[in-house]
C-alpha cells in the first residue's frame, strides 16, 4: 500500500517536473487516485518536492476541494448559496441526507457517498444544483435528489447521472452536460458569430504598441469587477522590467450569481483564447494560464480540445499566424474551491502552487506577478472583448455603452424572475429597463454584483449599469417581495465567513463579528446601538483589510443598513428593562443546565 | 447614617473576592471614603437588599450562574452608575476558562469523574437552593449595560481610588498609563 | 547621495526616506511611531495585523508594506485611524482567549501594551471564547494557540532567520492557525530554543519554559513606558541635541 502510494506521489511529481510551483496539479492528481492527500502522502509529496510537509499541508488544507481525511468515492456538493435556497436547496439536501443516511457533512458507511455543501456553483439559472464529483447537476427537487442517492448508493458512476444534455457544447461529447447556456439576449461583442484567427490576424500585422493603443482607444475596461483600463494595465505589464511575462485570464467566477463566464467558456472558449494570445503579443509574453475554477471542471476536457485544435490550426505555439518568432501557449490551471482565487493575487499565489493568500500591493502583478514576473491578469470576458476589438476596430467598439463604461456587458440574472440566464446588453442601461428584460419587475430588491456589490430598492431602479453607478462584474440578483432582505444580508455574511482567507485580522475576526450581530438581529435580540456597531465594525473592516475581499465584505451590511434601514428597525424591539443587554437571553443561558439538572430556574421561571 | 451622601454598593459575582481585597488595600484613604459614601447593599458591611438607590455600584465577578444574573440586573435597577471591577467581570476571567468545554463535561468532571468526587448514584445535585449554572461565563457588559470598566487582577487599590473619587466629585474619570493594567 | 532621499510628511511633519524603505521604516528611523504587531525589525514585512493602516493621500495602506513615495501625504495619529486601530486590537483579543492575569507575557507583551498604549477598557467586540490548542511537547518551548494572533513572525524567523521552515498556517478564514513541520508534535520537529523564532512572538503564544514570570511587575517592558516610546524618545533625544 504505502510502496504504490510512493510511487504514485514520484510518479505524479515527475509528471509535473518536480516542480513545487505545480503543487495544485499534483495535490489534485494525486487526491484524485487517492480520494484525499493523507499524512503519509504529504511527507512523500514534500520528500519528492524537496520541500517541507507543513508547506504542502499548508496548501491542502487552505482548499475546500482538498482533504486529507478519506471522503466518499462520490462527493455530493450541494450549492448553498441564496439562490439556491429560493428554490429549495433544503429540501433536496434533507432528501439527499435522509436517502443517504448520512448528516451534512458526512460519508455513508461502506464509503462510498459524502455529502457536503458549498457555496456557489455558477448554477444559480437552473437552481438548486450540485455537483457530483466534478459533474454538475441542475434544477433539482426532492424526488430527483432521491433517485440520485439511490444509483450513488448502488455504485453508479456521476457521469451516469446525466441523461440529458444542455444546448450547444452542453452535449459535446467532451462536456456531455445537463447545463442549459440560458444565453437570452445576444450582443455584437461576446455572443456573435466569430472566425478564429481573424482578430489575432489583424493584431499581427500591427505592432504590440498599435494593439494596446487600439485597446486603449475602444475604451475597454475590466470586466471581472474592478473595472481598470485593459490597455494601461497591458501597458504596464509591457513595461515592466522582467525576462519573462506572463498572461492570465481569471476563470474563477466565483462571485455568488455569476456564470456568465460559464456559457462564454461553453460556448465561446475560441474568442476568450484569441484575446488571450492577442495580449500575449501585446505584453511580450510566451505563456498563458486559465485559471478555472474547480467547480468548472467539467468544462476541462473540452477547453483542453479547443486549445489543442488551436494549436493545430498554427493559432497557438510558435511562429503564430506565420508570424517570425511569436510564439504563445497556454495551459489550464484548475482551482480547489476558494472564492479568494478569484481576486488576482491569490490567484496568482494559487498558480505558484501556494496558499490561495492575496499578496501585497505594491508591487502590482504588473510589476511583478507569476513567479515574480510581469503579469496581466484578464477576466473571461475581458479577453473576448479585446478579440472583437482587434476584429472590428476600436472606434465600433468604443461607440457602444454610456459615457465612462464602452461596449457591452454580460449579466447573469437569477433569482425571482421569469427568464434568469445570460444578457448582454449594452452598458448604461438602467436596472429597472433591465428587470423588466428579465421578467423581474416585481422585485422588491436587487442584489447588483453579487454579496461584494450592493443591494438596492426600488428607489435605485432608474440607475444605470455602468462602473460609475451600479458597478457589477454580471451579477444580479432578484429578490421579490416576499423575501426578507435581512436574511438575505446573513447568508452573503456566512458565504464570506466561509471565504475569508484569513490573512488579515479585519476581515478574518470582523466579518465573524458582523455576522453575529447581524443574527442577532434577526433573533429579535438587536438594540439601536447595535446598528451603528455594525456600521462603525463594517467601516473598520472596508477601511483595514488587505485585499478587495474584506474591503467589500461588509457590503452586504452596509448596503442594507443604508437602502433597508426599516427592516432592521422593526425587528428590534422595546426593551423590557432599562439598561439590559437585548442579546443575553436567560432562559437560553440556562438551557444546557435546565437539561442536564432535569429542572426549572427557581429565580427565572415566568 | 446620614442620608444625603451618596451611596456605594457593591457585589462579588464569579469572582475570588480578590477586587473586593483591593478596595479595602485603599488603606487609611478608606476613612476618607466614608466621609465621602455610605455603603449600601455589599459584603463589606454585610446589607443583604438595597435599601435605596445607590450612585455607584461596583461589580466584582462575571455571571457564571442565574444568581449572578440576578444580582446584576438589581445592580442595574438600583444604581446610576455601574462599574466592571477586575477582568473576571469584563472578560470572564479565570472561571471563562471553562468556556469552550462543554457544560455536561465541566459536570461530569465535578460531580462524577474527578478524582476527588465521591458520588455513588452518579446524580448531579438538583437542590433548587443551588443556582443553575449558565453555559458559559457571561462578561457583565454582555447582561447589563455597564459604565465603566477598571481593569486589573485585581485592579490596583489605586485605580479604584482615582475613578471612585472621580465619580464621586462629578470629574472625568482618566486613568494614567501605569493605572491601565490587565494583570 | 541628497537628490536620493524621499521626502514625504506624516501629520504634517516632514519625514525623509531612503529609496526601498518602507513608509514605516522611514517613521521609525525619523522618530514617529507608527503602531504594529505583525511588523519586525529582523523580519521582511507581511502586513497581517492592519494596525498599522495609515491614509496615504486619503487612501488607506499599510505602512509596514507600503514603499515611501516623493510627496505622500500620510495621516497617522487621527481620530478616526486610533479608533479602527482599537477596534482592530479588540477582534484580537476576543477571537482569541487572553488571560494576562496568569500569562508568561504579561507586561512584555506587544498585543497587551498597544491596547494600553490605545487605552483599551473593554472590546466594544463580543468575546468568542474560540476552542483552540497548546502543544507542550516540546522539553523547551509551548505553543499556546489560545494567545496567537496570527502575526506570522515566527513563520518567517523559523524560514529567513533560522533556514528551519518549522512553521506555517493551515486551514483559512477564523479556522486558520499557526502550525508546525510535524503530524501533531512541536517535539518531532528540529525546533530549537536557541532559533529565533522562539524569542520572536509578540504574545505569550509561543513561550520558553521555565521562564515565565521572571522580570518582576515593574520592572517590565511595557509596565511605566508606552510600547512605542523607544521610537519617539530617539526622536526627543535628537531634537534636544
Ligand atoms: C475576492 C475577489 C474575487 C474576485 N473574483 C474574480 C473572478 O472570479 N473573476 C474575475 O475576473 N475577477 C475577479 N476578481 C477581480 C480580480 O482581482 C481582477 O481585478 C480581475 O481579474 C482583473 O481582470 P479585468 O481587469 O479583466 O476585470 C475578484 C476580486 C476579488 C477581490
Ligand atoms: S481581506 Fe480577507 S481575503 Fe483579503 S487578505 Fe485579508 S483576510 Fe484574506
Ligand atoms: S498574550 Fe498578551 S494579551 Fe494575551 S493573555 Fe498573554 S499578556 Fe495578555
Ligand atoms: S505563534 Fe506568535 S509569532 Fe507565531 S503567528 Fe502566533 S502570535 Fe505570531
Ligand atoms: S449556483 Fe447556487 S447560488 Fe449560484
Ligand atoms: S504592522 Fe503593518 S500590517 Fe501588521
Amino acid at each position: 500500500m504505502s510502496d504504490s502510494l510512493a510511487a504514485l506521489v514520484a510518479s505524479t511529481c515527475e509528471e509535473f517536473g518536480n516542480d513545487r510551483t505545480r503543487m495544485m496539479d499534483i495535490v489534485r492528481a494525486i487526491q484524485k487516485e487517492e480520494g484525499c492527500v493523507s499524512s503519509e502522502t504529504l511527507d512523500l509529496i514534500a520528500g519528492q518536492l524537496g520541500t517541507y510537509r507543513v508547506e504542502v499541508e499548508s496548501v491542502v488544507s487552505f482548499y475546500a476541494f482538498l482533504s486529507s481525511r478519506p471522503k466518499g468515492e462520490v462527493v455530493v456538493r450541494i450549492c448553498d448559496d441564496i439562490i439556491d435556497e429560493m428554490k429549495g436547496a433544503e429540501n433536496v439536501a434533507a432528501a439527499f441526507a435522509e436517502e443517504l443516511g448520512v448528516e451534512m457533512g458526512g460519508t455513508t458507511e461502506d464509503g462510498k457517498v459524502t455529502l457536503e455543501r458549498t457555496p456557489c456553483i455558477g448554477m444559480c439559472d437552473q437552481a438548486p444544483a450540485a455537483i457530483v464529483n466534478d459533474v454538475p447537476i441542475t434544477n433539482l427537487d426532492e424526488s430527483k435528489a432521491r433517485a440520485i442517492a439511490k444509483i450513488l448508493q448502488e455504485g453508479g458512476a456521476p457521469a451516469h447521472l446525466v441523461t440529458t444534455f444542455g444546448h450547444g457544447n452542453n452535449a459535446n461529447d467532451l462536456v456531455r452536460s445537463m447545463v442549459t447556456n440560458n444565453i437570452r439576449k445576444r450582443g455584437p461583442v461576446v455572443f456573435s458569430d466569430f472566425s478564429s484567427g481573424s482578430a489575432i490576424d489583424k493584431a499581427l500585422a500591427m505592432t504590440p504598441a498599435e494593439v494596446i493603443r487600439d485597446v486603449k482607444t475602444s475604451r475597454l475596461r475590466g470586466r471581472g469587477g474592478a473595472g481598470f483600463p485593459t490597455g494601461m494595465k497591458w501597458d504596464f505589464t509591457r513595461h515592466s522590467t522582467g525576462d519573462k511575462r506572463y498572461v492570465i485570464c481569471n476563470a474563477d467566477e466565483g462571485e455568488p450569481g455569476t456564470f456568465k463566464d460559464r456559457t462564454i467558456l461553453t460556448e465561446c472558449p475560441d474568442l476568450m483564447f484569441e484575446g488571450m494570445t492577442i495580449a500575449g503579443y501585446a505584453v511580450g509574453s510566451d505563456a498563458g494560464i486559465v485559471y478555472l475554477r474547480g467547480e468548472y471542471a467539467y468544462l476541462l476536457p473540452f477547453l483542453e480540445d479547443v486549445l489543442s485544435k488551436r494549436r493545430e490550426k498554427g493559432l497557438l505555439g510558435t511562429n503564430i499566424g506565420g508570424k517570425e518568432g511569436f510564439a504563445f501557449d497556454i495551459r489550464i490551471q484548475m482551482g480547489a474551491g476558494a472564492y479568494i482565487c478569484g481576486e488576482e493575487t491569490a490567484l496568482i499565489s494559487s498558480c505558484e502552487g501556494q496558499r490561495g493568500d492575496p499578496k501585497n500591493r505594491p508591487p502590482f502583478p504588473a510589476q511583478k506577478g507569476y513567479l515574480a514576473s510581469p503579469t496581466t491578469v484578464n477576466n473571461v470576458e475581458t479577453f473576448c472583448c479585446v478579440a472583437r476589438i482587434l476584429d472590428q476596430g476600436p472606434g465600433w467598439f468604443a461607440q457602444m455603452g454610456s459615457k465612462g463604461s464602452a461596449g457591452t456587458k454580460l449579466l447573469s440574472v437569477s433569482g425571482d424572475c421569469t427568464s434568469p440566464g445570460v444578457y448582454e446588453v449594452p452598458f448604461g442601461i438602467t436596472l429597472g429597463d433591465f428587470l423588466k428584460l428579465a421578467g423581474g419587475e416585481n422585485a422588491a430588491a436587487v442584489q447588483v454584483g453579487g454579496p461584494s456589490g450592493q443591494m438596492v430598492g426600488p428607489d435605485d431602479f432608474g440607475k444605470t449599469i455602468c462602473y460609475d453607478d451600479l458597478a457589477t462584474g454580471g451579477s444580479v440578483m432578484v429578490f421579490g417581495p416576499h423575501r426578507n432582505i435581512l436574511e438575505i444580508a446573513a447568508k452573503f455574511m456566512d458565504f464570506f465567513v466561509e471565504e475569508s482567507c484569513g490573512y488579515c485580522t479585519p476581515c478574518r475576526a470582523g466579518n465573524v463579528l458582523l455576522q453575529g450581530h447581524l443574527k442577532r438581529i434577526l433573533d429579535g435580540r438587536g438594540e439601536m446601538e447595535d446598528l451603528d456597531y455594525m456600521q462603525k465594525t463594517g467601516e473598520t473592516v472596508k477601511l483595514t483589510s488587505r485585499c478587495g475581499l474584506g474591503q467589500t465584505s461588509p457590503n452586504p451590511v452596509l448596503s442594507t443598513l443604508k437602502n433597508f434601514r426599516p427592516a432592521y428597525e422593526v425587528l428590534i424591539k422595546e426593551k423590557k428593562e432599562e439598561g439590559f443587554k437585548a442579546a443575553f437571553d436567560i432562559q437560553e443561558a440556562l438551557g444546557d443546565s435546565k437539561g442536564l439538572i432535569g429542572r426549572e430556574s427557581t429565580i427565572y421561571n415566568d | 447614617m446620614s442620608t444625603d451622601k451618596p451611596k456605594v454598593a457593591t457585589a462579588s459575582l464569579a469572582g475570588c473576592f480578590g477586587c473586593h481585597m483591593s478596595i479595602l488595600d485603599i488603606d487609611d484613604r478608606i476613612l476618607q471614603l466614608i466621609d465621602l459614601v455610605d455603603f449600601d447593599k455589599s459584603p463589606v458591611d454585610d446589607i443583604k437588599e438595597f435599601t435605596g438607590r445607590c450612585a455607584v455600584g461596583l461589580i466584582e465577578g462575571g455571571c457564571c450562574n442565574e444568581e449572578n444574573v440576578r444580582v446584576l440586573q438589581d445592580f442595574r435597577k438600583h444604581c446610576d452608575v455601574l462599574i466592571s471591577l477586575g477582568e473576571c467581570a469584563i472578560c470572564g476571567g479565570i472561571p471563562a476558562m471553562r468556556n469552550n468545554v462543554p457544560l455536561k463535561e465541566c459536570f461530569d468532571e465535578a460531580y462524577r469523574n474527578g478524582p476527588s468526587v465521591h458520588n455513588p448514584s452518579g446524580e448531579y445535585p438538583s437542590d433548587p437552593e443551588i443556582p443553575l449554572l449558565l453555559n458559559k461565563v457571561y462578561p457583565c457588559h454582555e447582561v447589563v449595560k455597564m459604565d465603566y470598566h477598571l481593569q486589573g487582577c485585581p485592579p490596583p487599590a489605586d485605580t479604584i481610588w482615582a475613578a471612585l473619587t472621580a465619580l464621586l466629585t462629578d470629574k472625568p474619570v482618566e486613568l494614567p498609563y501605569e493605572l491601565i493594567k490587565y494583570d | 547621495m541628497m537628490s536620493d532621499r524621499i521626502t514625504f510628511t506624516i501629520d504634517g511633519v516632514e519625514v525623509q526616506a531612503d529609496p526601498g524603505q518602507t513608509i514605516l521604516q522611514a517613521a521609525d528611523a525619523a522618530g514617529v511611531y507608527i503602531p504594529r504587531l505583525c511588523a519586525h525589525k529582523e523580519l521582511n514585512p507581511f502586513g497581517a495585523c492592519r494596525i498599522c493602516t495609515v491614509m496615504v493621500n486619503g487612501r488607506p495602506q499599510a505602512a509596514c508594506t507600503t514603499p515611501a513615495a516623493n510627496g505622500m501625504i500620510i495621516e497617522n495619529e487621527t481620530e478616526e485611524l486610533t479608533d479602527n486601530r482599537r477596534s482592530i486590537v479588540e477582534m484580537l483579543f476576543v477571537e482569541g482567549n487572553h488571560y494576562c492575569m496568569y500569562c508568561e507575557k504579561s507586561g512584555n507583551c506587544e498585543l497587551q501594551a498597544m491596547a494600553y498604549r490605545l487605552s483599551i477598557m473593554v472590546p466594544r467586540h463580543p468575546y468568542q471564547f474560540p476552542d483552540k490548542d497548546i502543544d507542550g511537547s516540546h522539553p523547551d518551548i509551548m505553543i499556546d494557540r489560545n494567545r496567537c494572533i496570527l502575526c506570522a513572525r515566527c513563520v518567517r524567523a523559523s524560514r529567513d532567520l533560522d533556514d528551519k521552515n518549522v512553521f506555517q498556517f493551515v486551514g483559512r478564514g477564523k479556522e486558520k492557525k499557526v502550525w508546525i513541520n510535524s503530524e501533531a508534535k512541536l517535539s518531532d520537529t528540529d525546533m530549537d530554543v536557541t532559533d529565533k523564532a522562539t524569542d520572536i512572538c509578540p504574545v505569550g503564544a509561543i513561550i520558553k519554559k521555565r521562564t515565565g514570570y521572571e522580570i518582576p511587575i515593574g520592572q517590565r517592558a511595557y509596565d511605566h513606558k508606552p510600547i512605542g516610546s523607544d521610537i519617539e524618545e530617539a526622536k526627543a533625544t535628537a531634537e534636544s541635541n
